[in-house]
């Protein structure tokens, strides 16, 4: 019996994922430094400005989570080999994580910047809602379909749709501005210092990290779930 | 044209068929047998390519054009006549002088009467005759038919009897049943699930 | 071609089993025509005619909604899908004959549901009338494949409106500019595009759905 990836002998072992997590660790404690203390205070918004260090890097992992998401389904489709759909399965859950941190941490630079707990003239925001809402209907798909190549394809599938889903529903919602609401509130393009700069590149390198090995840790648990039930098997019979 | 090497499926955990063997050349007549649960469709869905094997090799001579499959259901549409059940069929499957085929299918298994009416109004029983007409429509070289006698009356038993001793020698066949005894005359292979 | 002769003889097949069984289309009619009655009362006096277009495209998009559940019950009954899935054409000319047949019933709701509404509420012009047009491709073309999608679970009457109603807010962005903003005809591309973008992948990925 051998099973596609063995984790005690595959390319990417286990035993170096404690190290990686203390490494994200101490970026993420890093980044937390530069952006709440050593960066320069904003002049227009003050304290609240801060979330932006963590609130956009968030953002782009989670975007850079689903465009994983969908590279390993389209692997899965190409090569039909279903290793790519757990992968495929772990990164689009990460994504969605970091999608709903992204509303949260959004939804509280809202509140500290205009008073508002939501506003939908952030375009940025009410694009992560409408994603946010279609990967959960990932989950609802897997979740409702057995075990198998049936489920893996169509959420490969589905993960596809929703790739594409960004870059046309971004259109819509710039569309939309014209007629649903007006623009009330605006925000300026952060721009950034050099100690600004490096700070947000710091906070991005640490949460994109972070997603990794989080990604990483969860698709080893999963693997040794299924390995281990294989291996109950194959003793029971 | 069959060949199988260590052929297993699994849902998840529930595994549907333990790792099995086929060998069947042209022409030859293979008759599964096996308890309920033993995988007799699963094998028989693996065989035909509307499920993919989780594990092992399977490599089958024929095309989908040249490929019967009598299922449990039988895959025709509720709403439609007869006529139009196997007129669809025979415009997707490229059938050749496809009325007249139609026709003496229908006739030879006793449904040209019925022919304009809806398959909703079948008995059981018709609607798998109206079935094997759909199966054999075509000519194919492989034909599957999983557990073809559980599901129709005895007069179209009888007719299936008389269309695979008919066959014999020129189709490549696997049939699953639980009446082993009544395709003993045919059987060139034997495959037991347990 | 013997592909477009297939899908032909799907789509007139869908046709002739709706005519039969009879019951998709009338609920389709009765839906969207007591949805915009409903609207009536919704709307208190005062509002804007522009709300009723948003209305309007609800009302589609929900009318949509329920004929794409019934979409594949015909191959959902004694295991049609299977025989379709077995046959030499193209799986993809499966999903094109039921996207062009829904289309169909959805046009055929429409063809009540739009005189109704300039009826009831507000006038439409041309490139309103382009935008529903437009909309109902992209709509049966994305819903027809996850229609099947939900289809091969539980729970599919749940699952469908979920699968599509993220994919459907650019449609309904798309159509509901075209009725009301002066410049209509960016929206009117916006809907070309995402049916051009969609339909083609769900014309790719169909094959992959429904067989292992």
């Amino acid at each position: 019996m051998s099973s596609p990836s063995d984790p005690l002998t595959s390319s990417s072992p286990i035993r170096s994922l404690p190290f990686l997590a203390a490494v994200a660790a101490v970026l993420m404690g890093l980044a937390i430094v530069l952006a709440l203390v050593v960066a320069p205070e904003d002049a227009d918004q003050g304290l609240s400005q801060r979330i932006f260090y963590i609130h956009v890097p968030i953002a782009l992992t989670s975007y850079f989570c689903f465009g994983l998401g969908a590279w390993k389904a389209l692997l899965l489709l190409w090569r039909e080999d279903s290793r790519y759909d757990l992968e495929s399965y772990v990164a689009i859950h990460q994504g969605t994580i970091f999608g709903a941190l992204t509303l949260i941490t959004g939804s509280i630079w809202a509140k500290a910047s205009w008073g508002v707990w939501w506003t939908w003239s952030s375009n940025q925001l009410v694009l992560f809602l409408v994603l946010f809402l279609f990967y959960c209907a990932y989950f609802m798909l897997r979740f409702s379909l057995e075990d198998g190549p049936r489920r893996a394809r169509s959420s490969a599938v589905y993960a596809l749709f929703g790739i594409v889903l960004v870059p046309i529903s971004f259109l819509a919602i710039r569309l939309a501005e014209d007629f649903i609401h007006p623009t009330v509130f605006t925000r300026e393009g952060p721009q950034m210092t050099g100690t600004m700069f490096t700070a947000f590149c710091v906070s991005w390198t640490a949460v994109t990290f972070l997603a990794y090995v989080l990604y990483r840790v969860e698709l080893a648990g999963k693997r040794l779930d299924a390995d281990l039930r294989e291996l109950r098997e194959a003793l029971a019979s | 044209m069959i060949r199988a090497r260590g052929l297993e499926k699994r849902y998840g955990r529930r595994r549907a068929l333990a790792p099995v063997d086929v060998d069947l050349p042209r022409d030859g007549v293979l008759v599964v047998t096996g308890p309920n649960g033993s995988g007799k469709t699963t094998l028989l869905r693996l065989l035909v390519g509307l499920a993919a094997p989780t594990r092992g090799s399977l490599d089958v001579g024929v095309d989908r054009s040249r490929l019967g499959f009598l299922a449990h259901e039988p895959l025709v549409y509720r709403e439609l006549t007869a006529l139009e059940n196997l007129d669809l069929f025979g415009r997707l499957y490229r059938v050749a002088e496809r009325r007249e085929r139609t026709g003496m299918l229908l006739e030879r298994f006793g449904l040209w009467e019925a022919r304009n009416e809806r398959v909703a109004a079948y008995s059981r029983g018709m609607a798998q005759r109206l079935a094997l007409c759909r199966t054999l429509l075509h000519e194919p070289d492989l034909l599957v038919l999983d557990e073809p006698y559980a599901a129709l009356d005895e007069q179209g038993a009888a007719l299936l009897d008389r269309e695979l001793d008919g066959l014999r020698g020129l189709r490549t066949i696997v049939v699953s049943t639980h009446e082993p005894r009544r395709l003993e005359r045919l059987a060139t292979a034997r495959l037991a699930l347990a | 071609m013997s592909y477009l002769a297939d899908v032909a003889a799907l789509t007139r097949k869908d046709l002739r089993v709706e005519l039969r069984a009879r019951d998709t289309l009338p609920a389709m009619l009765l839906f969207v025509l007591s949805t915009l009655v409903v609207f009536h009362f919704a709307l208190p006096t005062g509002t804007a005619d522009d709300a009723a277009y948003g209305l309007l495209w609800v009302a589609i998009v929900f009318t949509a909604l329920l004929g794409l559940a019934r979409a594949w019950v015909p191959e959902q009954e004694h295991g049609v899908l299977d025989g379709l899935v077995l046959a030499p054409c193209d799986r993809s000319a499966i999903w094109l004959g039921k996207t062009l047949a829904t289309l169909v019933f959805l046009l055929a709701a429409q063809v009540v549901a739009l005189p109704a509404f300039v009826l009831f509420f507000a006038p439409l012009d041309a490139t309103a009338l382009a935008g529903v047009l437009l909309a109902n491709l992209g709509i049966c073309a994305v819903g027809s494949l996850m229609a099947a999608m939900a289809a091969a679970g539980r729970a599919r009457e749940l699952l469908l409106p979920l699968l599509l109603l993220p994919l459907v807010i650019p449609l309904v962005v798309g159509g509901v500019g075209a009725a009301i903003s002066p410049e209509g005809e960016r929206y009117l591309l916006f809907l070309g595009l995402y049916d051009g973008v969609f339909a083609v992948l769900s014309w790719a990925s169909f094959e992959y759905v429904v067989t292992e």
